[in-house]
């Protein structure tokens, strides 16, 4: 075979570079440390440092005289601050809520996520994907913006009920009271429509994808051994697509749990967990209040995990 | 003739304690240069775990490892002057055929002129000259593996590494690929280290062939001697079909514990001296062959009969007398498998 | 599993269509706002069409700057979070060493906690070491809950490359270096551009940390809940809602283009 002049091929102890390549081949730990360094550090010092300062604040106090967060001695007294009646108020309110819109959210999801994935194919399955992506992906405040056209009493709701003759349904709605308000765009019917509407989509996509998981020749199997449709769908697919809702339903519970700013804009005067925070490291100033009471969410949210995992939740995510 | 490659005891040990694996375990072996030498074995019997210790993928946990007289024991791929067909042949996607080829030139600092030059001339070679601008998605299972063979020998490695190539290629292709193979590397004269389970592949390809079993070397030796005289009762049986009788029945057969017959080196005869008789069991028909099992008192003998030399198949239940020469019979050294 | 759409019960086709309706009929309705006459109400329908807010809009220097804001501090955290999301999904996509699974469940906290919780942390982190509202004080918080989107990308990207690419790369004469370059790089580039382009957006349009870590300062996203509290000039809300409904729309699109193979192989 006629050969060609070829540079010797390096062997190790070429440059600097490539003894540095050398080693990290030899060495697996060191380069997996160098590749993992960065984040964890970053991560580690912001985020989990946040998150301590977090915790350490809840313990410590306000100096009363001068209203300066005093550092030196800590104290359980946010916590029995958090006890009284209009903060736990505060909290079964938030949670009711949030079930309430994870329960909305899975029935209207759950059809479109069965179509999505049993029925639509090629384009008009892509075509849905999008559809279903879109307003997730796009901006919050947007969307939040919209709903405020939609529900003000001059907006476009009122005036298509107007045309039906269903303003009486309205009215009557309105004047419930825990769920009514001035307005729809200012009452917590109008805060629960949202809410459903924002997280819609979080809901949708793990479901399909669970049912989606779901094997053709279990359901074959299911009607060759006599099952009805109703049967198939209540035994077998139902079932199997817990883990789906369940995961969904992790986003829209802690989703609703966190937020603060729809009830701010949609809401009535009455607070949930995020308002109360938002307020208290803002323009009360009382950081150690607003950590001890953010606590809560983390608190709620990590009996929900528990909960969820057990249900098989993380298998579908 | 100088030799290529040696394994030094060479062990590769993964996972710690409940967990462990050892995949590889104290293998010694000497690969002779210019030869085409097939490490042979089921899968994970370490002949794989060998092939990528010897290209340098894993590296070994005990022992030595000398390419060309050189301790590579320690250092990585691109430091080692062996390349490797992988099985999946792992051309890069993001390249046309030209650059892939010439991807080992272009690391080193060859020209970009003289390099595709020369790629083309590979691909020339590997009778593919044309497709050097298509993508390796357009090309075939067949045309894809000629390409990583190209891209590997324009390195002029000192050891070629085939990773079981051939194994994704369907039956009249494999048989097609294995002689250009082999003329390419009689031409070439670069040792080729081929990895296969297919014992077939290996009895006609190779020049000497190495039998992995758990981990351990079991045998090494020309393909007549690995298929006369297996050394175990594994090579035996996994190298061809094999009658393998232990204790009494090897004694009564030959005098030792342990023998091994060849079904084709057996026929049909006669009563009078006959050296075992008994009752079929059953007749396959697989063309070129029959093969025939006889019931020895509980035990099966399987005897592969040219159906064109009988007047007629026996059946089922008739009585056969079977007929073997002395030296048919082998001896097998090694625990039962 | 698939089954014929033609045998779907048409309540569970009217049910699908309805929802995706519920979901695109808000936006489709700012839209249409945009071109109201009317600048003193949400009144529907809009008793004229008109374009001159569009123009309004254009004049405004408060949006402007809003809008140089958010565009600045999402560039910088996108590029802090590719850094380090590319770091830790080549640590972690392949790789098996006691505590993997709290690392990537670690990186996955900043969103999977709800906002306020990663806002509040921060607010407290800042208040406590005394560190004062700033630019650096948005990117930060930024940057570390886009970090797992980019992280996502480059994972999925990176199990769906064969190993053995790595391996024929090395076996060829290119050191580890070498390897990143011509091999790794190209096969994660558009899933990293896509990660980006994720990233972007949500930093673009993020609100929740963002108001715990501004101060004083206003991004695009906090305009407009100043303006979602205190509507001051509706109409110009119209236009900029539907200018950012077009502006994140096409990095959401365009990143879902680059990754579709990607996904799971879902039943066709």
């Amino acid at each position: 075979m006629n050969t060609m002049t070829l540079p010797a091929p390096a062997a190790s102890g070429g440059g600097p570079l490539r003894r540095l390549s050398d080693l990290l081949y030899t060495r697996r730990g060191l380069a997996l440390g160098l590749l993992l360094v960065p984040p964890l550090l970053w991560f580690g010092v912001v985020y989990l440092g946040s998150l301590f300062a977090l915790l350490a604040n809840s313990f410590f106090g306000l100096d009363e005289f001068s209203g300066v967060v005093d550092r030196s001695q800590l104290t359980l007294a946010n916590f029995r601050e958090m006890l009284q009646p209009a903060n736990v108020d505060v909290v079964l309110r938030t949670v009711a809520m949030a079930v309430a819109v994870t329960v909305a959210c899975t029935a209207i999801a759950f059809p479109i996520a069965f179509y999505m994935a049993r029925y639509a194919r090629g384009s008009q399955k892509a075509l849905l994907y999008i559809a279903v992506m879109l307003p997730l992906w796009s901006s919050y405040l947007v969307r939040l913006y919209a709903w405020k056209l939609l529900l003000a009493k001059e907006g476009a709701i009122s005036w298509v009920l107007a045309e039906l003759h269903l303003s009486w349904v309205l009215e009557a709605l309105l004047a419930t009271p825990g769920i009514g308000g001035n307005s729809l765009s200012f009452s917590r019917l109008g805060t629960f429509i949202v809410f459903v509407y924002m997280w819609l989509p979080f809901m949708i996509l793990p479901i399909q994808a669970a049912i989606e998981r779901i094997p053709g020749s279990l359901l074959e199997a299911s009607s060759d051994l006599g099952a009805k449709g109703s049967t198939t769908f209540w035994k077998v697919i139902f079932p199997l697509a817990m883990p789906g809702i369940a995961a969904g339903s992790i986003f829209t519970f802690s989703l609703t749990l966190g937020d603060y700013i729809i009830p701010q804009v949609i809401g009535d005067s009455t607070l949930f967990i995020g308002q109360v925070v938002y307020r208290q490291q803002g323009v009360a100033g009382n950081i150690p209040f607003a950590a001890a009471f953010s606590l809560v969410p983390i608190v709620v949210i990590g009996v929900y995990l528990w909960i969820a995992k057990k249900l098989g939740a993380f298998d579908a995510l | 003739m100088t030799v290529a490659v040696t394994l030094e005891a060479v062990s590769c040990v993964f996972g710690s304690g409940a967990q462990t694996v050892r995949a590889v375990e104290h293998v010694d072996l000497t690969i002779e240069g210019g030869e085409f030498f097939t490490l042979l074995g089921p899968s994970g019997s370490g002949k794989t775990t060998c092939l990528r210790m010897i290209g340098g993928f894993t590296l070994p946990t005990s022992g030595r490892i000398l390419i060309g007289g050189q301790d590579v024991s320690q250092l990585p791929p691109y430091a080692r002057p062996v390349n490797t067909v992988f099985q999946d042949y792992a051309l890069f996607p993001h390249m046309n055929i030209r650059d892939n080829v010439a991807y080992g030139l272009m690391v080193k600092g060859v020209d970009k002129a003289q390099r595709l030059r020369r790629a083309d001339d590979m691909l020339e070679l590997v009778r593919l000259g044309g497709v050097g601008d298509r993508r390796p998605a357009q090309l075939s299972g067949g045309q894809r593996q000629r390409v990583a063979l190209a891209r590997a020998l324009i390195n002029e490695p000192q050891v070629l590494l085939l990773d079981e190539p051939l194994g994704a290629l369907d039956l009249k292709l494999r048989e097609q690929m294995q002689t250009e193979l082999k003329a390419l590397q009689r031409k070439l004269g670069i040792t080729f280290l081929f990895i296969t389970h297919d014992q077939h592949e290996a009895l006609s390809m190779s020049d000497r062939i190495g039998v992995f079993n758990n981990g351990r070397l079991e045998q090494v030796g020309t393909p007549p001697a690995i298929y006369n005289t297996p050394a175990t009762r594994f090579v035996a049986d996994f190298v061809g079909a094999a009658n393998v009788f232990q204790g009494e029945r090897a004694r009564q057969l030959a005098g030792v514990d342990s023998v091994m017959l060849r079904p084709e080196r057996i026929h049909l005869g006669g009563q009078d001296r006959a050296r075992l008789s008994g009752p079929v069991l059953d007749v396959q028909y697989f063309g070129a062959f029959s093969r025939l099992r006889m019931d020895w008192a509980g035990e099966p003998v399987v005897v592969d009969l040219n159906p064109l030399q009988l007047a007629a198949l026996p059946d089922a239940g008739d009585t056969v007398h079977l007929h073997w020469s002395e030296d048919a019979v082998h001896a097998l050294q090694g625990t039962a498998a | 599993m698939r089954s014929d759409p033609n045998k779907a019960g048409w309540g569970l086709k009217a049910a699908t269509w309805a929802g995706v309706l519920f979901l695109h009929i808000p936006l489709a309705l700012i839209i249409l706002y945009a071109f109201s006459a009317e600048d003193k109400s949400y009144v529907f329908p809009p008793p004229g069409l008109t374009t001159q807010w569009f123009a309004a809009a254009w004049a405004r220097d408060d949006v402007w700057a809003a809008i140089g804001l958010s565009f600045r501090v999402a560039l910088i955290a996108t590029g802090i979070a590719m850094v380090l999301g590319t770091l830790a999904a080549a640590g972690l996509a392949r790789t098996r060493f006691f505590g993997r699974d709290a690392v990537s469940l670690l990186l996955i906290l900043p969103i999977a906690l709800p906002g306020i919780i990663t806002g509040i942390a921060l607010r407290t982190a800042y208040h406590t070491m005394e560190i004062p509202f700033s630019f650096w004080t948005i990117v930060i918080g930024h940057a570390t809950f886009c970090v797992v989107v980019v992280y996502n990308n480059a994972v999925a990207r990176l199990r769906r490359t064969s190993p053995s690419l790595i391996e024929a790369s090395m076996d060829l004469g290119a050191d580890t270096f070498q390897t990143i370059r011509y091999v790794i790089l190209p096969q994660l580039g558009s899933a990293l551009l896509a990660g980006g382009l994720l990233a972007f957006a949500l930093s673009f349009d993020e609100v929740i940390v963002t108001t715990f870590t501004a101060g004083q300062q206003t991004t695009l996203p906090i305009w407009m809940l100043q303006e979602l509290i205190r509507p001051r000039q509706r109409p110009v809300t119209n236009v900029v809602a539907v200018v950012v409904i077009a502006l994140t729309f096409i990095p959401i699109l365009a990143a879902y283009y680059l990754t579709r193979s990607d996904e799971q192989p879902s039943s066709r």
